[in-house]
This record gives C-alpha cells, sequence and structure tokens, in this order.
C-alpha cells in the first residue's frame, strides 16, 4: 500500500516538475533565440518577461474551442490526449538525482527498451491528428512525422544499443553507475562520442525540431499536423513537444552526460538535482542552438541521410564498440 | 553527393554554430519601443497633430475633406458651427469631433495633402503605442496643439466680421487688420 502511495506521489512529482519545465523551457527558448538573431525577445510580462508562458496559458484556456465539421471527432479529441501522455510517460524511466525519491523506475531491466518503445507510439499522437483533422497540410504533416520517426528510430536503437554494451545494462542506474570512475573521462560521450553524435541527431528527428522540423513545415504545410487545432488542444501538442523535449534532453544526460553525476554528488542528493538541470540546461541551449543556425531538410535528404548515411554508421559502431569490449581494451571494460 | 562532399559540408557546420555564437553575443539591433526610440528624420510621419493659428484659433475647420481622402477610413470629423461669441476657427465651422483611429492610420500623409488649411500635420514624435483598442482611437483633444504662449485657447470671442472667411490665401488669417 506505502509502495503505491509511494509511486503516485512521485509520478505526481515527475509530471508538476514537467510541465513547470515545459512553461520555461519556452521562455529559454524564445529568449535564447531572440538573442541569437539579434532581437530582445518577450520581456515585458513580469521581470524578463518570467510570466509570458502564464500570460500565454490563460490566453489558449480561454479561445474558443473548434472542432472543424469535416473531422473526425473523437480521434480529433483524442489525438492531443494521446501526443501528450507518451511524452510525459518518458520521465518514469529518468533517475533526476541520486535519492531514490527521484527515481521512479530508473532501476527497471528494461529502461531503455521502454524509452524506445515510448517513443515509438508518441508518433500515433502526430499522424492521427493530421489524419482526423480531413486537411491536406495536416495530412501531410502527420505522414512525414510517421515517416521520419520510423526512419530514425532505427539509427537511435543501434545508437543506444553501443550504450547498452558499454554498461552491460539495460537499467538507466547501471548506466549511470558505469560513467562514475572519478572523472568527467568516465562519460558516455568521451568513450562513445560516435552514439552520442548519433543520438543528438536522430532525438532532433524525433522531436521533429529544427533542422528536421519537416513535420511542420511552415512554408509548405502552414502548421503542419496541428493545424486545425486551436485553444488547448494545441496548447497539448505544443505541451507535449516541449515535454519530449526535456525528456529527450534528459535522456541524453542519463546515456552520456553521467546523468546526476559530479562533484561532491555522494551523499547530498539536492546536489545531484542541480547537476542534472544543469546538464538538461546545456542540452536544451544546444538545441537552440541547433534551431538559430541550421536550415530545414529537403524530404528525401532527410530520408537518404537518415537510411544511407546514419544506419550504417550505427551499425559499425555497434560492431566496433563489440570489438573492443570484447578484446578488452582499456575504457571499454 | 559522396562521401568526400558530405564531409566538406559537415566541416562547414560548426562554423555555422560559431557564426551563430557570435551574434549572441553582441547587442540586440532591436530597440525597447516606445521607452527608446531611434532618431527620426524631421519629415518621418509619425502622429498627426492638429495646428493652431499664432492668435490661438484652430486651423482645422471641419470641412473632412481629410476623411474623403484617408485610404485607410480613418478619420471621423463632425462639424459645427463658430459664432462670434464663441469661435473655434475662421469661417462658419469648426470640427467639434475629431477621431482619428490609429489602428486603421497607414501613416501616407494623404490627410495632409487634403486639408485646405494645413490643419493636420504628421510629425516624428509620440507614435501612438497602445494595449486596447480604445486607447488607439485618438480623439480631438489628444490631437491638438495647445495655443501658443500667452495666447487664449478657443473658444474665443471674436469682433464680429473679423473671421467670416475660412480660407484666405494671403496675408494668413491672423495677420489680416
Ligand atoms: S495618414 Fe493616411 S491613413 Fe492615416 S489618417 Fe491620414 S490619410 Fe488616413
Ligand atoms: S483637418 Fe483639414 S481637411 Fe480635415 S476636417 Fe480639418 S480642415 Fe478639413
Amino acid at each position: 500500500m506505502s509502495i503505491l502511495l509511494e509511486t503516485i506521489l512521485k509520478a505526481v512529482m515527475f509530471v508538476v516538475l514537467a510541465l513547470a519545465g515545459f512553461a520555461y523551457t519556452t521562455w529559454i527558448e524564445r529568449r535564447l533565440i531572440s538573442r541569437m538573431q539579434s532581437r530582445i525577445g518577450p520581456n515585458r510580462v513580469g521581470p524578463q518577461g518570467l510570466l509570458q508562458p502564464v500570460a500565454e496559458g490563460l490566453k489558449l484556456i480561454f479561445k474558443e474551442s473548434i472542432t472543424p465539421a469535416q473531422a473526425d471527432k473523437f480521434v480529433y479529441m483524442l489525438a492531443p490526449m494521446l501526443a501528450v501522455i507518451p511524452a510525459l510517460a518518458l520521465f518514469a524511466v529518468i533517475p533526476i538525482s541520486n535519492h531514490s525519491f527521484f527515481n521512479l523506475a530508473g532501476g527497471v531491466d528494461t529502461a531503455v527498451l521502454y524509452v524506445l518503445a515510448i517513443l515509438g507510439t508518441a508518433v500515433y499522437g502526430i499522424a492521427l491528428a493530421g489524419w482526423s483533422s480531413n486537411n491536406k497540410y495536416a495530412t501531410l504533416g502527420g505522414l512525414r512525422a510517421a515517416a521520419q520517426v520510423i526512419s530514425y528510430e532505427l539509427a537511435m536503437s543501434l545508437a543506444l544499443v553501443a550504450v547498452v554494451l558499454m554498461a552491460g545494462s539495460a537499467s538507466m542506474n547501471v548506466i549511470i553507475e558505469k560513467q562514475l570512475p572519478g572523472n568527467i573521462l568516465g562519460w558516455f560521450i568521451f568513450r562513445q562520442p560516435i552514439a552520442a553524435a548519433l543520438f543528438a541527431i536522430t532525438a532532433l528527428a524525433e522531436l521533429a525540431r529544427s533542422p528536421f522540423d519537416l513535420v511542420e513545415a511552415e512554408q509548405e504545410l502552414t502548421a503542419g499536423y496541428m493545424t486545425e487545432y486551436g485553444g488547448m488542444k494545441f496548447a497539448l501538442f505544443f505541451m507535449s513537444e516541449y515535454v519530449k523535449m526535456i525528456a529527450l534532453s534528459g535522456l541524453f544526460t542519463v546515456f552520456f552526460l553521467g546523468g546526476w553525476s559530479g562533484p561532491f554528488v555522494g551523499d547530498s542528493w539536492p546536489l545531484g538535482l542541480v547537476y542534472f538541470s544543469i546538464k538538461v540546461l546545456l542540452c536544451l541551449m544546444v538545441m537552440v542552438w541547433v534551431r538559430a543556425t541550421l536550415p530545414r531538410f529537403r524530404y528525401d535528404k532527410l530520408m537518404a541521410f537518415g537510411w544511407k548515411r546514419l544506419l550504417p554508421i550505427a551499425l559499425a559502431n555497434v560492431v566496433i564498440t563489440a570489438a573492443l569490449i570484447a578484446f578488452g581494451v582499456p575504457g571499454y571494460k | 553527393m559522396n562521401w568526400k562532399t558530405t564531409f566538406r559540408k559537415l566541416t562547414r557546420i560548426p562554423l555555422g554554430f560559431y557564426t551563430v555564437l557570435q551574434q549572441t553575443l553582441r547587442k540586440p539591433v532591436t530597440v525597447q519601443y516606445p521607452e527608446q526610440t531611434r532618431p527620426m528624420v524631421p519629415r518621418f510621419r509619425g502622429r498627426h497633430h492638429l495646428k493652431r493659428y499664432d492668435n490661438g484659433l484652430e486651423r482645422c475647420i471641419g470641412c473632412a475633406l481629410c476623411a474623403a481622402a484617408c485610404p485607410a477610413d480613418a478619420i471621423y470629423v463632425e462639424a459645427g458651427e463658430n459664432t462670434n461669441d464663441a469661435r473655434f476657427s475662421p469661417g462658419e465651422r469648426y470640427s467639434q469631433t475629431y477621431e482619428i483611429n490609429m489602428l486603421r492610420c497607414i501613416f501616407c500623409g494623404y490627410c495632409e495633402d487634403a486639408c485646405p488649411t494645413n490643419a493636420i500635420v504628421l510629425e516624428p514624435i509620440e507614435f501612438p503605442t497602445g494595449y486596447s483598442r480604445e486607447a488607439m482611437i485618438y480623439t480631438k483633444s489628444m490631437l491638438l496643439e495647445s495655443p501658443p504662449i500667452n495666447v487664449p485657447a478657443t473658444p474665443q470671442v471674436t469682433e464680429p466680421g473679423k473671421f467670416d472667411r475660412s480660407i484666405v490665401p494671403f496675408p494668413p488669417i491672423d495677420q489680416q487688420a
């Protein structure tokens, strides 16, 4: 009974953290990208514009909720929820500190598989949204999302296979522990740079963020799969995108940046929380930096890049990693 | 595309990232309008002003030619009758109501061109900003200039026969005997 209660409490805490993180990720992104584009950015609502996300949320709540006459009503209502739930569910396996209260299910032996499965289901929300709103732009956006996620999932899985090989387990706790041998060089980003790069690229593709944002390419598809959505239903899609952004930053931190590890973290869990937040924040900032820098891929190039470049590299990386571990090269066992 | 060109292109990407980073550390080129403004040239068409003659009478005679000329239909004029006991402008009529909807105005300056008395002028100051639609409708009291120093405001009490005509090309109205 008490275990059930504890789990529910933890889950609620994770959801609240994710939603607060969502609100302020939008703020960070908007302020940062403004500076990158030589603008000032939102700074009117509250000090430094810190209340801007609140204002936007209130605005979206009071918008009229319109359902297109030709839409498939049930699926149309269901799609935003199908998009948000997997995004939030990703947090279940991300340990955000070394205290057990901040670790919902990071210890299960299938954590990495769980991440891949949830990321796969996340595309249903988008594809169904595109299909049910009965709009050609939305449909194209949804189809593109499905194709893109399937193509890049393979390379992502193979990048994670290398990580699992290094750690010898698919449990997040073990993966973090294996990166703890005292110094920063223990992090998998230094021992598995190719896997880290592959994961970063495929994560951007899974998120449909620039330069892989063909799903909502404004110039071609208006707003892509969410063209017909407004008010809180739109906000849910927006939320799912940013929550997924935070979750994948968290996963990158766990897989390659040593999770909550850092100096003096041993017996003080708040420090672990701080280290984890800093690392996630850095990942988020890099994502904004990428968005400000790179132009969008052309659709055929996106597919070619995923299948003809990333997939062979990921396969070779798995083979090489396996060989290095089998021969016991220092640093790899 | 082969591996070699791919590699060459990949080496360009860090360069792009560096450029963006440089840009981030620079001062933004935009300013905090309206607290801060950029320098404006003297003939910049900013907010409208309703002018007065040197004797304090309003130039606007309520003819609504500006409203007719306005391509955005932003001006609303309602004329009132002048009397010698309460005179606002030379001639028979003055503008009782004069409103410009700054949200519709496109700052083309056609109203200036249309005005027979040069009453309305767009000047490079106080460009309108606001949070509500109501705040963006500028009424006559907001647009009208204050009279010159030591000159009474309108309405004025004037001698009969002195300001009978609305438009007198020469000499200017306030210098007539
Ligand atoms: S500036 Fe142009 S748009 Fe504005 S009030 Fe005058 S005529 Fe109308
Ligand atoms: S501003 Fe000029 S054109 Fe407009 S009503 Fe007054 S006198 Fe006539």
